[in-house]
C-alpha cells in the first residue's frame, strides 16, 4: 500500500528543499477514546516491538503506570476521573507523540537529520544524529520527547515507522483488543471518525468530535473525543496547541535576522577599515615624546 | 456461555454485571464494542465500582457487593408487574404453566422442607404435580396459584424498587432506568446478552445469582437467540476445557455425575442418573446417560470393562463426602491428608483464608508442585517477612517442584468460554528440565503401575487395568489424547433404525455422541467432545473464519461442543411453528423437512414443529425451568446477605436471623468463628483482577509489572476523607482473618451507598500480588477472605466480606 | 622582554591571562553556539568532535567563561564607571569612527565606547549564564515555558555579544598599537597620550 513510503518531507536543521516530487498518502493513527478501555495493551505492545522496558515503579495512588512518558515509555494511558452534574466519567487517553504536520520538535532541532518528517506524515527521531540538546522538548506543544539518561538522546513514539515501511500497522494498533486504535490513510481515518461521531451524538454526546488541531497543521495521531469542545478534560490535552511563539521567534525569524546582523557588523568593520584606514598614533605625538626623551 | 464471544455483537443490549469484561476479558470485549458500533447496542454496567467496563458504558449503576439477587429479583418483579415479558416464549418454552406440589411454600426466608440442624432442604414439596402417566400437570392459563408463573410472581412481588434500593444501595431511579432498558428486549426482535464472571459465582449465593439472570433471560425470550443467552466469561484461557474434563470431583468428564457412597451398585447408579421425560414427546436427552458412561468406561478400561463386570463400575472411586477446594483444605487443616499434588494451581494465593491454607500445607508430609514458575505456594514454608511469616525449622512438609511447560511450549487444545475447542501448536521447547504436564503425570502413573504390579496393594485393578495405548507410554501425545476424548468405535456400530447397516466401522473415529452405545461397542473419553476428532480429522484445528450469515457463526473454525453447536437452545430462537422470532438474526429454522440454518440445530433434526418437541432438550420437561428444584438453596433464587454483612439482618427477612445469610451454605467448624462483625469491620470489601495482570502469574513478568508494579487498594473519596487517607499513602486493610498493607488509590469511582438507612463504603482489593515475582512484593489478598462457599458448588465467597481500613 | 623601558604597562600578566581565557572561551562558545543556532554554522561542530561533543562541551565552557569573566569584571569594574566625559565622548562617537578624534574629550584608561562594551558584556554574560543553566538539559529540568523563554534570551544575548565582541576585536585591530597591550601588556606613551590622555597623565604624572 501507498502508506509504506518513507520519502522524506522535512529534515531538521536543513534549509534546502527535500525531494518532493513524489506525492504519497498521508497516514494517521486514530485513537477512539470513546471505545478505549484503558487496558494498556498498547503500552505492552510498544515495549515489546520497540524493545524498551521501563523501570518497575511504584503505585502513586492512581491507575497510571508508568506515570509519565519516558525514554522507555513512548506511550502511556492517562486516566482522568471527571464528575459533572452527578455523572461520573472515567476518561482514559492514550498519550504519546501526535506526529504534527508542523512539528515543533523538528523546527527546534539544531542537528541536521536528527528529526525527520516522512511524506506520509510520520515524525521520526533518528537518534544516531541526535546531539541531546533537548530543543525538541522545547519545541513540542504536547510535551512528548524525553531525553534518555543512559545515552543522552531524545526518544518518542516513531508511529512504528519500521512497521509502516513494510505495510504493517503500528504495534499498538495491532494489539488494541477493542479496536479503539485504527491506522490507515489520514483521509480514511477522518471518514471513520465521522461515523463514530455520529454514533456518539446519537448517544447524547453533543460535543463529540475529532481532535486534529489546526494550530500544528493537523496531526497524524488523532483522537475521537466525547467532549471535543473540552480536550482539557482528558488529562490536559491542549485545546488549541501550536508551536510556542517563543520557539517560532527563536527558530524562525530570529535565525536569519541575527545571522545577517552579525554578518553586517563584521562586514561593516571591514568596510570601515578599508574606507577610513587604520587609526595610527599621530607622528606628531611620537616626535614630541622622542624630543622629550632626548638627553 | 450458552452463546459465544462473537455472538455478543448481535445483541441490542449488553449487561455487564458480576464481571468486568473490559478489565478481565479485554479481547472478548471487542464484541461488545462491535455491537455498540454496528448495532447501536447499549451497554449497561452494574458493579460496586465504576470499572473500566463502566468507562465505555451507556449507563452505570452501583450496587453493594453481594446483593445481585435483590437487584435482579427486582427486575423480575418489574417485568412481571409491568407485563414486559415475551408471553408466547414464557408460556411455551418454560415451566411457567407447570403446577407445583401444593405443599410448596416460602416463609420468612425458608422454602418448605428446611432443616436447620442439617442446614439443608428436604425437597419433597419442590416438585411438579404429576398426572397418572407420570407427566407434569400444566395450567396453560397461568392462573393457578400453584403454577410456577404465579408462584414466581408472588415470590418476587416482595422485590419492590424501594426494597431493592434499600438493600442494594442502587438509587431507585437508576434501578428503574435499567429495568426499563432490559424490558425493551422482551420484543421478539430485541435481544439482551449478559456477560458475567466471578463477580457472580464467588458468593455464598453464586449459583442463584446466575439463575436469577437466567430467569430474566427466559422471561424476555432471550435464550437461544443470537445476541442473547447467559454468558459466563471464563477467567483462564482454558478453564472451560478443564471444567469440561472434570475439574470438580462431583463429576466425571462431560459433567457425568460421579458415583458416591450412596450408589452401591451400577444399576442404582445408572437408574438415579437416567431421567424419565416429564412431558410427552420430549427428547429428554440425558436418557442417553448409560451410553455416555459406558463409553467413558470403555475409553478408560478398554477390554477390561465388560458387561459382566458392570463396565468396571466397581473400580471407580465412590465419593464419601465433599472434595471441593474448601473441603480439601479443611481436611488438610485437620491433619487428615499426607500429600498434595498441586498442578497448575497456587492455592496459597488463590484459596480463601491464606492463613488456614498455609497452616494446612504445613501439616502435609509432602507437597508436589507442578508448575512452570516458582509459586507462592511452593515457597509457603519460607519466611518473606511481613508478606509471609513462616518458620522453616518448624515446617516438616517436603516440597517437590516439578517444572512443567508453559502453554506455548506444548501442543494441545483450548476450549474457550464459548465452548469452542481450538487446537494450538507448540511454538518453542520448554527451558531446562521442564516437561509437559502429561509427561509428568504419565511418568508418575507408569511408576505407580509398576509398584502396584510388583507389590500389589489393596485394590490394584483400577491402576493395572487402565487402558494406556499411547505410542510412548511416558509421553502420551496431545493428538492421541484428543482422539481418545472424541471417541472411536471398538466394534462395528449399527444404525438403530436398520440393524444391518454399519454406520461406523470398528476402529474408526466417531462422528459425534449420537453414535455412542451402551453395549461396549464405543469408547469416548468425554461425550460432549465427541466428534471433535472424527474420521475427517482434527476438527479443532480448523481455521476457516468464513461467516456466511454475518452473525459470527463460523462453523468451520475449531469445533464447539456439543456437536459443533455455537448457540445452545437455538430451537428457542424460533416460534413454536419453527419460524425465527427475528428473521434478521435467524440462527436456525424449520426448512419444511428438517431443521437447519446458520447453526447446528439444538433439536432432533427431523422433529416437526407440530410434534411439540420443546427446545430445552437437556431437561426432562423439554422446557426451561423458572422453578428449579435441583438447586440446594431453593427453586427460586432469594436474596441472602453475604456471610459477612454490614447489616444486622436480612432486610427481606428482618424477623428471621437464621435467614440472614444463605441458610444451606456449608460452613466448616472453625470458619464460622472467624467471620467478622460489622462493628469491628465496618466496610464491605470485594476482590478482583486488573487488566494489567493475569491472576498470580504475571507478577513474574517484567512488562506486566511495569504496567502495574505495586499492590494497591481502592477507596472512595468520602471514606478517604473520613480516615484522613491520601492517594498514594500506605494503608492497612484487615479482616477477622488477617491483614494486608497496600498503597491507597483514592477514587471517585467508588461511592458510599445508602443501604437500609446506613452509609456503606466499599473497599476494592485487586488480587495480583504476592511475595514471589518481579513486581514489588505484596500481601496475598486472600489473607482477608472468608472460607465459605456457594451452597451448590462451594465456590468461595471472595466478592463480599468485611474489613477495616486504617493508615499503615 | 621590555623593548622600550619607557613604554607604559597597560595590563598585568594576570589580567592578560584572564582576558585570553575568557576570550578563548567566548570564541569556542560562539562557534559551537552558532552551530546550534543556524544550520549554516552546523559544520562548526566538527571543531569540537561533532554535534554531541559540541553539545556536551558548550555549557562547561560557558561556566568557565562565566568564571573568568567574573574575575575580569571584578578587576575592571571600578575603571568602567561612566562619567559625564564618557557620555559626551559617546555622543560624539561618530567623530571617532570617522577618524577625527582630535577634538574629543580626554579619556581615562577606557573611553566611553569601551565602558559601554564592558557593561554590555557584563549584562550579556549574566543573561547567558542564567539562561544557559536553564537550557542545560543534562542537569536541569525546568518548566518548558521557562526553557523556551530562556532559549530566546540566550540566543539574543549571544547574538548581541558576538556583535559586540566583533566590534571589540575590530577596534583593537583598527587602533594600531592596541593589540600589544593584550599580547605583552605594554603600550607606547604616544599611543596612550593619543587615545587615553587622562590615563597617560595619571601614569606618567605629566
Amino acid at each position: 500500500m501507498a502508506l509504506q513510503s518513507l520519502d522524506i518531507k522535512q529534515r531538521s536543521a536543513t534549509t534546502t528543499a527535500t525531494p518532493s516530487v513524489r506525492q504519497t498518502v498521508e497516514v494517521a493513527k486514530l485513537i477512539d477514546v470513546t471505545t478505549c478501555i484503558g487496558c494498556k495493551a498498547c503500552q505492552a505492545a510498544c515495549m515489546e516491538w520497540n524493545d524498551i522496558r521501563d523501570e518497575i515503579g511504584t503505585c502513586s495512588g492512581v491507575y497510571d503506570n508508568p506515570t509519565d512518558l519516558t525514554e522507555n515509555s513512548w506511550t502511556v494511558m492517562r486516566f482522568a476521573e471527571v464528575e459533572e452534574a452527578g455523572k461520573l466519567e472515567w476518561l482514559i487517553r492514550k498519550d504519546g507523540c501526535m506526529h504534527c504536520a508542523d512539528p515543533g520538535c523538528l523546527k527546534a532541532c539544531p542537528s541536521p537529520g536528527a528529526i525527520i518528517q516522512y511524506s506520509n506524515g510520520i515524525v521520526d527521531f533518528h537518534e544516531e544524529n541526535c546531539i541531546g540538546c533537548g530543543y525538541c522538548i522545547t519545541g513540542c506543544p504536547f510535551n512528548v520527547p524525553r531525553i534518555s539518561k543512559k545515552d543522552g538522546k531524545a526518544y518518542k513514539c516513531t508511529l512504528c515507522s519500521d512497521r509502516v515501511a513494510v505495510g504493517q500497522a503500528p504495534a499498538c494498533v495491532k494489539a488494541c483488543p477493542t479496536g479503539a486504535l485504527h491506522f490507515g490513510a489520514k483521509e480514511d481515518m477522518q471518514d471513520y471518525a465521522a461515523s463514530r461521531i455520529i454514533d456518539l451524538k446519537s448517544r447524547g454526546y453533543d460535543q463529540a468530535g475529532l481532535y486534529d488541531p489546526p494550530g500544528v497543521g493537523g496531526t497524524h495521531v488523532m483522537y475521537v473525543l466525547h467532549h471535543a469542545d473540552r480536550p482539557g478534560l482528558y488529562s490536559g490535552l491542549p485545546k488549541d496547541p501550536s508551536i510556542s511563539p517563543l520557539v517560532s521567534l527563536w527558530k524562525g525569524f530570529a535565525k536569519p535576522l541575527a545571522t545577517v546582523a552579525m554578518a553586517a557588523v563584521a562586514l561593516g568593520s571591514l568596510f570601515h577599515y578599508v574606507t577610513k584606514g587604520p587609526n595610527e598614533v599621530s607622528k606628531q605625538l611620537e616626535d614630541e615624546l622622542e624630543k622629550e626623551d632626548a638627553p | 456461555m450458552t452463546n459465544h464471544w462473537v455472538d455478543i455483537k448481535n445483541a441490542d443490549l449488553i449487561i455487564v454485571m458480576g464481571g468486568n469484561a473490559a478489565e478481565a476479558h479485554p479481547c472478548g470485549f471487542k464484541w461488545v464494542i462491535e455491537a455498540k458500533k454496528t448495532r447501536k447496542a447499549k451497554l449497561i454496567v452494574v458493579d460496586p465500582r465504576f470499572t473500566r467496563s463502566a468507562s465505555v458504558a451507556d449507563f452505570y449503576a452501583p450496587l453493594r457487593p453481594g446483593t445481585d439477587i435483590a437487584f435482579l429479583g427486582g427486575v423480575i418483579n418489574y417485568l412481571l408487574s409491568n407485563d414486559k415479558i415475551h408471553h408466547e416464549y414464557v408460556k411455551t418454552y418454560t415451566n411457567a404453566a407447570f403446577l407445583i406440589d401444593e405443599g410448596f411454600s416460602f416463609d420468612e426466608g425458608f422454602f418448605s422442607g428446611y432443616s436447620a440442624e442439617k442446614r439443608s432442604y428436604g425437597k419433597d414439596t419442590w416438585k411438579y404435580q404429576l398426572d397418572k402417566d407420570g407427566y407434569a400437570k400444566l395450567d396453560e392459563t397461568l392462573q393457578s396459584p400453584h403454577c410456577v408463573f404465579q408462584l414466581m410472581k408472588k415470590h418476587y412481588s416482595r422485590y419492590t424498587p424501594e426494597l431493592v434500593s434499600k438493600v442494594t444501595g442502587t438509587p431507585k431511579d437508576q434501578f428503574l432506568t435499567i429495568c426499563g432498558m432490559m424490558a425493551e428486549t422482551a420484543l421478539p426482535t430485541k435481544t439482551m446478552t449478559i456477560c458475567y464472571a466471578l463477580g457472580w459465582t464467588q458468593h455464598s449465593v453464586g449459583t442463584q445469582n446466575i439463575r436469577t439472570m437466567a430467569m430474566i433471560q427466559l422471561l424476555l425470550g432471550n435464550m437461544g437467540m443470537a445476541g442473547g443467552g447467559i454468558n459466563a466469561l471464563r477467567g483462564h484461557s482454558n478453564v472451560q476445557g478443564i471444567t469440561d474434563m472434570c475439574l470438580y470431583s462431583d463429576n466425571l468428564p462431560g459433567y457425568i455425575a460421579a458415583p458416591t457412597d450412596a450408589d452401591a451398585d451400577y444399576k442404582t447408579y445408572l437408574e438415579k442418573r437416567t431421567p424419565k421425560a416429564l412431558r410427552p414427546g420430549q427428547m429428554n436427552f440425558p436418557q442417553n446417560f448409560p451410553k455416555w458412561h459406558t463409553s467413558l468406561m470403555k475409553a478408560w478400561y478398554g477390554a477390561a470393562a465388560t458387561e459382566k463386570n458392570d463396565y468396571a463400575y466397581d473400580w471407580l472411586p465412590k465419593k464419601d463426602g465433599a472434595y471441593d477446594v474448601l473441603a480439601i483444605f479443611d481436611r488438610m487443616h485437620q491433619g487428615k491428608m499426607n500429600g498434595f499434588i498441586c498442578q497448575g494451581f497456587n492455592p496459597l494465593a488463590a484459596v480463601s483464608n491464606k492463613k488456614k491454607v498455609g497452616d494446612a500445607l504445613a501439616k502435609l508430609k509432602y507437597l508436589v508442585i507442578i508448575d512452570p514458575l516458582v509459586t507462592d505456594t511452593s515457597e509457603f514454608w519460607k519466611d518473606f517477612g511481613e508478606f509471609n511469616q513462616a518458620d522453616p525449622a518448624r515446617i516438616q512438609t517436603e516440597v517437590f517442584r516439578l517444572p512443567c511447560n508453559l502453554f506455548a511450549e506444548e501442543t494441545g487444545s483450548y476450549t474457550n468460554s464459548g465452548r469452542v475447542v481450538q487446537w494450538h501448536w507448540q511454538a518453542a521447547e520448554g527451558p531446562g528440565e521442564s516437561k509437559g504436564d502429561t509427561e509428568i503425570v504419565a511418568t508418575l502413573f507408569q511408576k505407580l503401575k509398576q509398584m502396584y504390579a510388583k507389590e500389589g496393594g489393596k485394590l490394584p485393578e483400577p491402576i493395572l487395568n487402565l487402558t494406556w495405548p499411547y505410542r510412548i507410554p511416558n509421553k502420551p501425545s496431545a493428538e492421541e489424547l484428543l482422539m481418545e476424548i472424541s471417541g472411536k468405535a471398538l466394534a462395528d456400530v449399527y444404525d438403530p433404525k436398520d440393524k444391518t447397516k454399519v454406520i461406523v466401522k470398528a476402529g474408526e473415529q466417531l462422528a459425534g455422541f449420537i453414535q455412542l452405545r451402551d453395549d461396549g461397542s464405543t469408547a469416548c473419553g468425554n461425550w460432549i467432545y465427541s466428534g471433535c476428532w472424527s474420521q475427517a480429522g482434527n476438527l479443532s484445528a480448523r481455521r476457516d473464519n468464513s461467516d456466511p450469515s454475518g452473525l459470527g457463526q463460523t462453523l468451520n473454525w475449531g469445533y464447539a461442543w456439543p456437536a459443533n453447536r455455537r448457540i445452545l437452545y437455538n430451537r428457542a430462537s424460533c416460534d413454536p411453528a419453527g419460524k425465527p422470532w427475528d428473521p434478521q438474526r435467524s440462527v436456525i429454522k424449520w426448512l419444511g423437512d428438517k431443521w437447519g440454518g446458520n447453526d447446528i440445530p439444538d433439536m432432533r433434526p427431523d422433529a416437526k414443529p407440530e410434534e411439540g418437541v420443546m427446545p430445552f432438550i437437556m431437561t426432562q420437561e423439554g422446557v426451561a425451568r423458572l422453578f428449579a428444584p435441583a438447586l440446594a438453596d431453593g427453586p427460586f433464587p432469594e436474596h441472602y446477605e453475604p456471610f459477612e454483612t454490614p447489616l444486622d439482618k436480612n432486610p427481606f427477612h428482618p424477623n428471621n436471623a437464621k435467614a440472614t445469610s444463605n441458610p444451606v451454605a456449608r460452613v466448616f467448624k472453625g470458619d464460622m468463628e472467624v467471620f467478622g462483625k460489622a462493628k469491628d469491620f465496618p466496610y464491605v470489601a470485594t476482590t478482583y483482577r486488573l487488566t494489567e495482570h493475569y491472576h498470580y502469574w504475571t507478577k513474574h513478568v517484567a512488562i506486566n509489572s511495569v504496567l502495574q508494579p505495586e499492590q494497591f487498594i481502592e477507596i472512595g473519596e468520602e471514606l478517604a476523607k473520613e480516615k484522613g487517607i491520601k492517594a498514594g499513602e500506605r494503608v492497612k486493610v484487615s479482616s477477622n482473618r488477617g491483614h494486608i498493607k497496600a498503597v491507597a488509590v483514592v477514587t471517585k469511582r467508588i461511592k458510599a451507598l445508602d443501604v437500609d438507612g446506613k452509609k456503606v463504603h466499599t473497599v476494592g482489593i485487586p488480587l495480583h500480588w504476592g511475595f514471589k515475582g518481579v513486581a514489588k512484593p505484596g500481601y496475598i489478598t486472600n489473607t482477608l477472605t472468608p472460607s465459605v462457599g456457594d451452597a451448590n458448588v462451594q465456590t468461595p465467597e471472595f466478592k463480599a466480606f468485611l474489613v477495616n481500613i486504617e493508615k499503615a | 622582554m621590555i623593548r622600550n623601558p619607557k613604554d607604559l604597562t597597560r595590563y598585568t600578566p594576570q589580567e592578560r591571562v584572564n582576558h585570553w581565557l575568557g576570550g578563548i572561551c567566548f570564541i569556542l562558545l560562539a562557534l559551537s553556539g552558532l552551530a546550534f543556532f543556524h544550520p549554516a554554522f552546523w559544520p562548526l561542530t566538527q571543531l569540537f568532535g561533532g554535534g554531541v561533543w559540541a553539545r556536551i562541551l558548550h555549557p562547561f565552557i560557558g561556566v568557565l567563561m562565566a568564571g573568568s569573566f567574573l574575575s575580569l569584571f571584578l578587576r575592571f569594574r571600578s575603571l568602567n564607571v561612566m562619567t559625564p566625559a564618557d557620555k559626551e565622548w559617546l555622543s560624539r562617537a561618530g567623530e571617532m569612527l570617522d577618524g577625527k578624534d582630535h577634538n574629543l574629550p580626554e579619556q581615562g584608561k577606557y573611553n566611553g565606547g569601551q565602558k559601554l562594551m564592558f557593561w554590555a558584556l557584563a549584562i550579556g554574560m549574566l543573561l547567558l549564564l542564567i539562561t544557559g543553566i536553564v537550557l542545560w538539559r543534562a542537569y536541569f529540568n525546568l518548566p518548558v515555558d521557562v526553557v523556551r523563554f530562556a532559549a530566546v534570551i540566550h540566543a539574543a544575548a549571544a547574538a548581541v555579544l558576538i556583535a559586540v565582541v566583533m566590534v571589540h576585536i575590530y577596534a583593537a585591530i583598527w587602533v594600531k598599537g592596541t593589540m600589544r597591550a593584550m599580547w605583552y601588556g605594554t603600550v607606547t606613551r604616544a599611543w596612550a597620550k593619543q587615545h587615553h590622555r587622562a590615563w597617560y597623565r595619571q601614569v606618567t604624572g605629566k
